[in-house]
């Protein structure tokens, strides 16, 4: 068994480490096959340095044209699946051609790598940040090993952030005013804000707060538009009377919101919207769509 | 249908909260915060449901209430390891339901209050800002009460060590203030939702949750630190404020009473006018009266039980605001009853009575305000206001138990003018009873005349009513009362009672002829005692021109009882006359006597003319006449012989008989030796035997329809003579008796008289009086009495 096994596997075993790997946080990331799984997290312009261990097996001799390691940021569309559309690549070349006897160590380091996008999975596209390691051979094919890595990009707060206020309503029917505190929420944010209602004349049976996300790929005629609701959040309970103020308190911890992306690599973009909806006795539903940026904020500690 | 639907859901909902309940439980029990809250949160999502009614939800409520209790107590252990209250403050409201989560927030709000960690205001405020967030009435409602439940031992009070600076205090009162509001907001709201058919339910079962809201003022009340300085200026006005402002019946009236419940009476007292204000801003359709009377019991219980109290009633001049405050309610309020605004000036009556009894000027100014509001209304139709107003003019007698210190309120005769006949009559009889009951004095002729024209009602007819359906039995009971009272009328000063019997007269005569022959006796025997007062006193002290002069009252009385004879009660006018003269004859004054024999002989004359009226009248004017004293000859001639010419005329012989013998006493008084006139006595005896004759004669003709008669009358002859001859008659001879003896015996021995056991006694009399020592048996001698063996 162990031989027909080995008659298939690959000639050697590469691993990847990085150089800080244990203190270096870890974030979820979930492949395609639905697993979750923990990736090094890493942000622009940070050097990615570690070691590459390539170890053959059974301590068979290892022909090959050359090694290197490349880091890859690839952006991929699901309808074009299978195409990767490398925006930033980088590469060293580890080895001259030879042969590997022996468990090999490569230290590798790219220093100051600028990534500008940040790791995204989404609906229809995906951005995500590679090492790729080759061990190319000639007529036996290359021997290609991954590892994935999460890049997270922080901002400081923006300086201007205004609020978000306007009156909307159906004439004689509902007038509306709502104010949420800014318009631009950092991703661990609290969005405060109210509601005042200025004329009801309809029997309103709830009000929520929806948090949708719209993402666009493509472009031109091609473009793909899709929108979740990634959280549906009430505000209010029952039918309130003209003057009425709602407080609007929403957390946005609990939800898995990503930054705004605008126009990534002319590719993609990932919009945020807070959708304000009323639900009448009737399950009629009266919305407004407001935009908001969502932007990730250096974290204090970690 | 509705029903068994109603119990089913509360059903399914309770099996869902205890089976969330259970699961919450073993989290809890496992350390599991994150299953703990998704439990809980799920339970807490059956108060979401909106087919139960109120009382279901009640029930509801209660089971998810037990069960937040672990939870809180979960909460406080789980700030014990580690975890930030913080951070739960915030875990907390992710769910996703705003009902669930709310009621998260205030169970772990209450934990936060307590752990010190923040300042309570932030909380609190938080909080009650939190729950705007449900504006469905019945669920808010609820949810509110919860945060009042759970935070209320936790709000700060001066001096806790909660309390931070000095305005925790301030932000706990604004906190209760403001929930207050909020509640009291939905509760308002919630007789507008669904159908209007339904209307009458709602109401009801709104009716059930008022003690949610009403808890909050007394949470306020129970506050530590509320002075009279922020009650004054801060919670009563925002109370107020809302209640005027939502404008709802129910509400209204209930905070109004909570209001007036839940608060000191020192309180009350010294924000009276602001409280008092509010009063005419409610709704139209509230019981208003309730609400103040209310007001008006704790507060006259407050000035009954303290009486350092009392001088703060003056200070802050309660009584003027009450009754400018009621002015005001009756003035907005236009559709209120006459039963309603009476009842509120009972109300102010009662209180007044307590408060300042000594202060009749207020009692007074009451009914002042009273008659204005009567005079807008007209007269009183209706029983129920009627009721009210006789309870309301009763008060102040309950309370003075004492005509004369009503008789100073000027208007109390004017409300009495603003009431029907009925009533009138009614509230007369309570004047009267009370003077009776209480004994009361009534000593001028001032206070006679007040309560007289008070007392119109008994005393007079109406004006152009015709009393037919009076029973006669009320009316006599009525008129009984009248004559009571005027004998209660008494001065110890002659010449006042005589002034008092002057009023009296004076009303007296205006009751028409139905009343009259009962109200003017007493009068005349009132003023007769007070003839017999002046005479056995010293001499007139008042000179002749004073009015108290027994001839004056006698001439007063003559007319009054002529009064009786206009009305055709002629028997009673003769009785009355025979007794002032009485009384004339009393006092020396020979003419007046003379006159009302006079005025009597011609009653007798003209208006008796019944045969056995005239027999009685006649006895009496016989009776009179003989204890007269004071005629001359020549008068007393004139009446006997007038008295003995009637008697003769009588119809009935055997009252011939008897009047004719009685006619004999009229010669004959004791105590004067010139008025012994035997010869003219022994004649009338003779005469009266004469008629007896003819009776026996008569009786004979037309034997056994009366047998008794004539031997009877012998007998009574029989005694006369005996009378006269024990007074010493020397014209009644021993012969006269024998030869009438002799005639009843033989009268006897012919037929079966009847009359045996008289005649029996009489000789039995003789027989005794013969035996006796002293003159008397010497008398008897003359007296053969062989016949009688």
């Amino acid at each position: 068994m162990n031989f027909l096994l080995g008659a298939f596997k690959p000639a050697c075993n590469i691993s990847i480490t990085f150089t800080d790997g244990k203190n270096r946080k870890q974030v979820p990331i979930k492949k395609d096959n639905g697993q979750i799984l923990m990736n090094p997290l890493f942000q622009s312009q940070e050097t990615i340095a570690g070691k590459i261990h390539i170890d053959s097996y059974q301590g068979k001799k290892v022909e090959h044209n050359g090694v290197k390691v490349e880091l890859l940021g690839q952006i991929e569309m699901y309808f074009d699946r299978g195409n990767f559309y490398d925006f930033t690549s980088l590469v060293r070349e580890l080895d001259v051609p030879g042969e590997i006897y022996e468990r090999k160590t490569y230290p590798f380091e790219f220093s100051s790598v600028e990534m500008p996008y940040e790791t995204y999975n989404g609906v229809n596209v995906r951005l995500r940040y590679v090492l790729k390691v080759t061990v190319t051979r000639g007529y036996a094919g290359s021997i290609v090993e991954y590892q994935d890595f999460v890049v997270r990009n922080y901002v400081p707060p923006p300086p201007i952030n205004n609020s978000i206020k306007m009156e909307v309503g159906i004439e004689d029917c509902l007038h509306i005013e709502f104010e949420y505190n800014k318009s631009k929420y950092h991703l661990k944010d609290v969005i405060l804000g109210k509601i005042y209602f200025l004329l009801v004349r309809i029997k309103i049976k709830n009000m929520d707060l929806e948090i949708r996300r719209r993402e666009s790929t493509g472009a031109g005629a091609n473009t793909h538009v899709e929108t979740e609701t990634l959280a549906k959040f009430e505000l209010m309970d029952g039918a309130p009377v003209r003057g009425e103020s709602i407080p609007v308190r929403v957390f946005l911890t609990p939800y898995d919101l990503t930054p705004t992306h605008t126009n990534i690599n002319n590719k993609f973009s990932v919009k945020y919207y807070l959708n304000l909806v009323l639900v009448d006795e009737e399950d009629r539903r009266y919305f407004k769509q407001q935009e908001i940026t969502l932007y990730r904020l250096k974290e204090e500690t970690s | 249908m509705i029903a068994d639907d109603d119990e089913k859901w509360l059903a399914d909902d309770i099996a869902a909260v205890k089976q969330n309940a259970f699961y919450m439980q073993r989290a809890i029990d496992s350390n599991n915060l994150k299953d703990a809250l998704k439990f809980s949160a799920q339970m807490l999502s059956e108060l979401r449901t909106s087919k139960l009614s109120p009382h279901k939800y009640y029930e509801l409520y209660m089971r998810v209430f037990n069960e937040l209790g672990t939870l809180e107590i979960f909460f406080k252990e789980e700030t014990g390891r580690g975890c930030s209250i913080a951070e739960l403050y915030e875990l907390v409201q992710h769910a996703g339901n705003i009902l669930p989560r709310l009621y998260l927030l205030c169970t772990i709000g209450s934990v936060y209050i307590k752990s010190k960690d923040v300042t309570t205001t932030d909380i609190l405020k938080d909080l009650v800002e939190m729950c705007r967030a449900v504006q469905h009435p019945l669920r808010g409602l609820f949810l509110r009460s919860y945060l009042a439940q759970v935070t209320r031992d936790k709000l700060p009070s001066i001096g806790s060590e909660l309390a931070g600076d000095g305005d925790a205090q301030m932000n706990a009162l604004e906190f209760v203030l403001q929930n207050f509001t909020e509640m009291n907001k939905l509760w308002v709201r919630m007789q507008h939702q669904g159908s209007s058919r339904e209307k009458e339910k709602r109401e009801k079962e709104r009716n059930e949750l008022r003690d949610l809201v009403g808890k909050n003022l007394h949470v306020l009340s129970q506050l530590e630190g509320v002075d009279l300085g922020i009650y004054r200026d801060t919670v009563l006005p925002r109370i107020l404020e809302q209640v005027v402002n939502c404008k709802d019946e129910l509400a209204q009236c209930y905070l109004m009473d909570c209001i007036i419940q839940v608060f000191p009476d020192d309180f009350h007292l010294q924000t009276l006018d602001v409280l008092l204000g509010a009063c005419p801003q409610l709704q139209p359709s509230v019981d208003i009266k309730t609400v103040l009377s209310g007001l008006m019991e704790r507060l006259s219980n407050y000035a009954a039980s303290s009486v350092e109290a009392l001088p703060n009633f003056l200070q802050v001049e309660a009584f003027s605001k009450f009754n400018y405050a009621i002015g005001k309610v009756v003035e907005a309020q236009v559709d209120l009853p006459a039963a309603g605004s009476v009842t509120l000036y009972l109300f102010l009556l009662n209180f007044t009575l307590h408060v300042y009894s000594d202060r009749l000027d207020y009692v007074d100014q009451v009914l002042g305000s009273c008659v204005t509001q009567l005079a807008a209304t007209g007269k009183l139709c209706d029983d129920k206001a009627a009721k009210q107003i006789v309870a309301f003019l009763s008060a102040p007698l309950e309370k003075y138990n004492n005509v004369v210190t009503i008789l100073k309120l000027t208007n109390y005769p004017r409300v009495m003018e603003y009431l029907d006949h009925e009533t009138n009559k009614a509230m007369t009889i309570i004047i009267v009873q009370s003077v009776l009951k209480n004994n009361t004095h009534i000593a001028t002729a001032d206070e006679v005349d007040a309560l007289f024209e008070l007392a119109k009602g008994l005393i007079k007819d109406f004006d152009g009513t015709i009393d037919n359906e009076i029973d006669e039995e009320d009316f006599q009971e009525e008129q009984n009362f009248v004559a009571r009272l005027v004998h209660k009328l008494y001065s110890d000063d002659p010449e006042e009672m005589s002034k008092i019997i002057f009023t009296v007269r004076k009303h007296i005569l205006t009751g028409g002829p139905k009343r009259l022959p009962l109200t003017i006796p007493p009068l005349v025997f009132s003023a007769l005692k007070l003839i017999r007062r002046l005479r056995g006193g010293d001499e007139n002290p008042f000179g002749d021109d004073a009015s108290a002069t027994p001839k004056r009252i006698l001439q007063l009385l003559s007319e009054t009882v002529e009064a009786l004879s206009d009305v055709s009660a002629p028997d009673l006018a003769l009785r009355l006359y025979l007794q002032c003269a009485q009384a004339a004859n009393d006092c020396e004054l020979e003419t007046v006597t003379y006159e009302f024999f006079t005025k009597a002989y011609l009653l007798y004359e003209e208006e008796i003319s019944d045969s056995k009226a005239q027999v009685t009248a006649l006895r009496l004017i016989i009776g009179t006449l003989q204890r007269m004293r004071i005629f001359n000859v020549e008068n007393r001639d004139i009446l006997t012989h007038k008295a003995t010419g009637y008697s003769a005329r009588l119809l009935r012989k055997p009252d011939q008989c008897r009047a004719v013998y009685e006619c004999a006493h009229l010669f004959w008084t004791d105590e004067c030796e010139k008025l012994k006139d035997g010869e003219r006595v022994v004649l009338c005896l003779k005469r009266a035997q004469r008629i007896a004759d003819t009776v026996q004669k008569m009786t004979n003709a037309s034997r056994g329809t009366s047998s008794t008669g004539s031997v009877a009358l012998y007998v009574e002859l029989l005694n006369k003579y005996l009378y006269f001859l024990e007074k010493g008659n020397t014209e009644v001879t021993g012969d006269t008796i024998k030869s009438l003896a002799e005639l009843i015996r033989s009268e006897t021995k012919k037929v079966e008289s009847g009359a045996e056991s008289f005649i029996n006694s009489t000789l039995r009399y003789i027989e005794f009086q013969r035996q006796q020592d002293g003159g008397m048996s010497e008398k008897y001698e003359k007296i053969k009495m062989e016949w009688f063996e």
